[in-house]
């Protein structure tokens, strides 16, 4: 079908429907080409858990502020964790009253710092999904080899089939624009999977206006004939079964553990903890479940599609890119974050 | 000959006058400075436009140019958005101590070379030495003699059109790139739009402003003018001129060319009925090839960019912090 028939009977389209994308990029994406405004209102696009610094528990920023401040350790993180609040500071706060925190654009810079600097114990941020856990499977295997003993890890590295299910589970989201990062590793197995299961449709997608138009197409097509499946409209780069030497080398050193999601609660074996022969290698932290929120702040309801931005009271007016109350607007990849920039703190939409 | 620059070239004395005259002077002189007073006498008429801008790009030399270079077009722009012809330039600079001399002689040679392109005359000018790493800082100002009406972004109604001389985000890939130390064949764009105005007011066409697209990108440039003009603008991507190589490197690194700065190009809004002569003779100019008509003013009140997919998206300015020290 071409474009602009496509975009036709999706502004037609007149049946209510909700439809999560569950990755942060294609929430920019979305914002990006103005997808909103080609949709009939009775599409409504709400944005998932699929940002990882969104979804990471105040406890482990904590444990992280905790490693900061102990003697001889410093911590290694990508600079978008920076920012996200813990329970009493962020690790950018942490850093300025004299915590040791450095951000890398790769964390094989550690290599190099741990051997310029071999009396410092130096702790990896590891945070991410299906798509970054093979990067930290990659450095524990060169931290292995090259005998390092002075880098730990300390993981709060999540899955998304378990998310997905519980999302999955509540029933106002009818079908997903599937993350296409980490279908990319895990294929697209898991989600015919959830869609069989949960008699949702899923449509795997990749990053530009057209993939999306054609996602949503997808669904709203599935869900007018009754069907639910995953299709996969990435073809390019997402493969039917897992990526084997990625998933391969996850497994090798991680292990599935439950995780608190941020705004969402405990989900078992939704993380990935470095396994029991590795434990020399791993920074042990525990998450507690009765997560801190701070008040008023709704990113939980944003990252699963129950509201919007907007309709969260401090997005725009207290909370924005420089002075982030929820972790959703500390990310660039981050929902409230996404909006916020599109927007200028308003409203996306210019139909 | 690995001389360097050192405290004593500020001091006032001896040194900072061997500086000005074995230097400086070599390549600014000219009848305005040539008495070497503290103050150019300057004649004038009329009304005129002042500006000023310091420039602190790092690194000092880039693909495509370089500080000097940088530091006269993006004053002799400026002035060119006022509606003024630019006339005379104070070049102020503060050195790093252990700058090399000959990188300081060919940026002179550089701001000389840029200065005649641009017809404008450097007239006065400071130097002060401070510790640092080597580099150096400079700082312009510049007057421009208003030639007719100065420019009004109030007069812009709908029907009008926005032109643009050429490919976004050059200068900001180029500088990020060197920056990242990303191999690549990307050149900062950085230019005066001097001749091309010119040609623009002698071939007629009623320009109602022209604004250069430097920090923020043509988004935050589109969002500032439509606070003064009646009407929204209104763009269409597919009309944006982007290289490829610039459109790769943006795509890796996530950033969008709408919001990467340029040191050579700049936003035209013409009278409609003069959109088609405009874009003929903004592309037989230097710096001008690529020009486009890439949309026009509309019934509304915020800019929108009409996207590929045919999407809407409100334009909002650059949001938090972009690259720091890209001019």
């Amino acid at each position: 079908m071409n474009l602009e028939k496509m975009i036709d009977t999706l502004r037609d389209y007149s049946r209510p429907v909700k439809i999560m994308e569950v990755c942060g990029s294609h929430t920019a994406a979305i914002m990006q080409n103005g997808i909103h405004s080609l949709l009939s209102p009775n599409i409504r696009l709400v944005s998932g858990p699929g940002c990882p610094v969104c979804v990471t528990s105040p406890q482990y920023i904590d444990a992280l502020v905790d490693c900061a401040f102990r003697p001889k350790h410093e911590v290694i993180s990508f600079g978008d964790m920076f920012k996200v609040p813990g329970t009493k500071s962020s690790l950018s706060e942490a850093k300025a009253s004299g915590g040791a925190a450095r951000f890398v654009y790769s964390p094989f810079d550690v290599l190099t710092m741990a051997k310029e600097q071999p009396d410092t114990q130096f702790v990896v941020a590891a945070v991410g999904f299906e798509t970054t856990a093979p990067v930290y499977a990659a450095l524990l295997e060169k931290i292995l080899a090259k005998n390092i003993q002075n880098v730990k890890m300390l993981s709060a590295l999540k899955t998304m089939p378990g998310v997905l299910s519980s999302l999955c589970e509540g029933e106002d989201i009818d079908g997903f624009i599937a993350p296409g990062h980490v279908a990319a590793i895990i294929g697209l197995e898991p989600f015919s999977a959830l869609a069989a299961k949960h008699r949702k449709p899923f449509a795997v997608a990749g990053f530009d206006g057209v993939p999306i138009l054609s996602a949503i197409f997808e669904i709203t097509r599935q869900i007018s004939v009754g069907q639910a499946r995953a299709v996969n409209l990435y073809k390019s780069v997402v493969r039917e079964h897992a990526q084997a030497t990625a998933a391969e080398k996850v497994e090798r050193y991680f292990e599935p553990c439950d995780a608190v999601w941020r705004g969402i609660g405990k989900l078992s074996a939704s993380g990935l903890q470095l396994r029991a022969e590795y434990a020399h290698l791993a920074i042990p932290w525990t998450e507690a479940e009765d997560v801190f929120i701070p008040s008023g702040c709704r990113c939980g309801e944003v990252i699963t599609g129950k509201i919007n931005p907007p309709e969260c009271p401090l997005y725009g007016s207290l909370c924005d890119p420089l002075h982030p109350i929820g972790a959703c607007m500390v990310s660039a990849e981050g929902c409230c974050a996404n909006w916020y920039a599109f927007s200028g703190g308003g409203e996306v939409s210019c139909r | 000959m690995n001389e360097k620059i050192r405290m004593a070239h500020g001091s006032g004395g001896d040194q900072t006058s061997a500086l000005i005259r074995g230097l400086f002077m070599k390549y600014f002189r000219n009848e305005w400075n040539a008495a070497m007073n503290d103050a150019a006498v300057l004649p004038l008429s009329g009304q005129i436009a002042f500006t000023t801008d310091s420039f602190v790009v790092d690194p000092i030399i880039f693909p495509g140019g370089d500080i000097g270079r940088l530091a006269v077009c993006g004053t002799v722009n400026d002035l060119l958005t006022s509606g003024s012809l630019p006339r005379y330039l104070s070049a102020s600079f503060i050195l790093e101590e252990g700058l090399p001399m000959d990188v300081l002689e060919s940026i002179c040679v550089s701001m000389q070379a840029t200065a005649k392109e641009a017809g404008i005359e450097i007239v006065t000018g400071d130097t002060k030495v401070v510790s640092g790493r080597g580099g150096l800082f400079i700082n312009t100002a510049g007057i421009g003699e208003i030639d007719g009406e100065p420019f009004d972004f109030g007069q812009v109604q709908v029907g009008d059109a926005i032109l643009l001389n050429g490919t976004l985000g050059d200068h900001h890939a180029c500088i990020l790139s060197q920056r990242m130390e990303i191999e690549n064949d990307i050149c900062s764009d950085v230019a005066p739009l001097v001749s091309m105005m010119k040609a623009l007011k002698a071939g007629n066409v009623r320009i109602r402003g022209m604004r250069d697209i430097t920090r923020g990108g043509l988004a935050t440039v589109l969002s500032e003018i439509s606070e003064q003009t009646h009407g929204a603008l209104q763009i269409r991507e597919k009309t944006l001129p982007v290289k490829d190589s610039v459109a790769s490197f943006c795509k890796v690194l996530g950033l969008e060319p709408l919001y990467m700065g340029n040191e050579g190009k700049a936003v035209f809004i013409v009278d409609g009925a003069d959109a088609e002569k405009a874009k003929k003779i903004m592309q037989s100019c230097t710096y001008g090839e690529n020009a486009e008509i890439i949309g026009e003013c509309v019934p509304g009140k915020h800019p929108v960019l009409i996207t590929s997919v045919g999407g809407k998206r409100r334009l909002v300015p650059l949001q938090g912090e972009g690259l720091p020290r890209i001019c």
